[in-house]
């Protein structure tokens, strides 16, 4: 792991089902990700982009269908599962009278092994390095989301889940973003990315929500 | 087991930065004594018949009082997601941070109960089974408030259900608390009811950290 890459590996869904508070958002949903791989899932408001990432994180359980890392079933040990995961969704995860740094170091101590040797790199990486002594209560929107997406580099994990990850960014943390995640598949990682505009990554498999939705209800469709 | 060092540390920090809710609960805890010489009225020898139940349901509803803080502001800042997907298991997590609550809850109560037990005109030989009590019992209620924590988050009115919720589970703790002070005031034997709030610690913390855990899986589905 590190610097030298990922090992060999398969995420891969099969059969999964969603329920939620008593409708199907999906059903019969499949993807299959390995080293390197990228797939970016499309989709209505509402069709369960949100839901099927959480999901992939082990955070919530399918109502039908299995998830396997390497062909183990992943609910098997979520704590292992959660361990090679990182997620980055719509609450940033942060403490607001923590700094940036220190925000930063307690990941790479819990995660990691103990030492903060990249979260100055991480920081750099967002241009967050003016910022790294600030508390975060008083960070932009944007800088918290920033933090957040910084936070994927303090300790290697092999799989990224990404909510909506271009959002409230500006044209340079938008490449900046791309070069992580450049990065990040160069050495084996897979990542998976709900986009709604452009996502950051050119190339990549393309998973559309909404097709996998069993009987959307009509008014669902106009509101998209 | 590093997992729990660092999470028990940040919310130690986290504490000492956010005095707040600490200096809430022991603000709570000397006004609502302090309360009942008024009420009451002066004469020593009631207040000093009722100063063990006193100090001990103040303090009880004081630990009370910060606990509802105990998993949500993790929950509501995404923290928590992060946390379960750090590969620590998560009764160890809930572990951490009910170690956190104790010691900035539990602790200064029991520093606070000698300071505030001269208003009760509590005996002498009333001071020494209290701290006991005090230390075995405030723990408990700290484990077993944080499975009602864990299960009102994302509620509406959390604070208000977590009360009805926990309340009632804390009697226990209460009866064999008061007792133990009873016992001390009266030249009674403090051993006995000491070891049954040592054996409901026990209890607790072998159970409540993974019905936590069950909870805390459930809130973030």
């Amino acid at each position: 792991m590190g610097a030298e890459g990922f090992e060999q590996a398969t995420f891969s869904g099969t059969g999964l089902a969603c329920r939620r508070g008593g409708r199907t958002v999906f059903a019969d949903l499949a993807f299959n990700l390995e080293n390197g791989g990228a797939l970016v899932l499309r989709g209505a408001n509402g069709s369960g982009k949100t839901t099927l990432l959480r999901l992939m994180a082990g955070l919530s359980v399918p109502t039908a269908g299995q998830l396997a890392w390497n062909g183990t079933d992943a609910f098997d040990d979520p704590d292992a599962h959660g361990a090679r995961t990182r997620f980055v969704g719509h609450l940033d995860g942060l403490k607001p009278s923590m700094t940036a740094a220190e925000n930063l170091a307690f990941a790479a101590q819990l995660w990691g092994d103990g030492t903060a040797a990249r979260v100055g790199g991480a920081l750099e990486a967002f241009g967050l390095g003016r910022l790294a002594e600030l508390p975060v209560r008083v960070l932009s929107a944007g800088q918290r989301h920033r933090l957040a997406l910084a936070r994927l580099m303090v300790v290697p994990a092999p799989l990224w889940l990404l909510d909506e990850p271009g959002n409230a960014l500006d044209d340079d943390s938008q490449r900046a973003l791309a070069r992580v995640i450049a990065d990040h598949r160069a050495r084996g990682g897979m990542i998976v990315v709900a986009a709604h505009g452009a996502a950051p990554m050119s190339d990549g498999m393309t998973l559309d929500v909404s097709s996998f939705a069993a009987a959307i209800p009509p008014h669902w469709s106009d509101a998209a | 087991m590093s997992g729990f060092g660092v999470i028990l540390a940040r919310d130690l920090k986290l504490a000492l930065r956010q005095s707040g809710d600490s200096l809430t609960a022991i603000g709570f805890f000397a006004i609502a004594t302090v309360l009942f010489p008024f009420g009451v009225g002066p004469e020593s020898e009631i207040l000093a018949r009722i100063s063990g139940g006193v100090l001990w349901v103040t303090a009880l509803l004081a630990s009370l009082l910060s606990l509802e803080r105990v998993f949500a502001t993790d929950f509501e800042d995404g923290t928590l997601d992060q946390l379960l997907l750090s590969g620590t298991p998560v009764s160890l997590i809930v572990l951490a941070k009910v170690v956190a609550h104790w010691a900035t809850t539990g602790i200064p109560l029991i520093i606070a109960a000698p300071i505030l037990a001269p208003t009760l005109h509590l005996p002498a030989s009333g001071y020494g089974p209290l701290l006991a009590a005090l230390a075995l019992g405030t723990p408990t209620l700290s484990l077993i408030g944080a499975v009602g924590a864990a299960l009102v988050l994302g509620a509406r009115r959390g604070g208000v259900l977590l009360s009805l919720l926990v309340l009632p589970l804390y009697v226990p703790v209460l009866i064999f608390g008061t007792a133990a002070v009873e016992a001390g005031i009266t030249d009674m034997a403090v051993r006995p009811p000491l070891l049954v709030l040592a054996g409901m610690f026990v209890l607790a913390l072998t159970m409540a950290p993974f019905a936590t855990a069950v909870a805390l899986r459930q809130a973030a589905q």
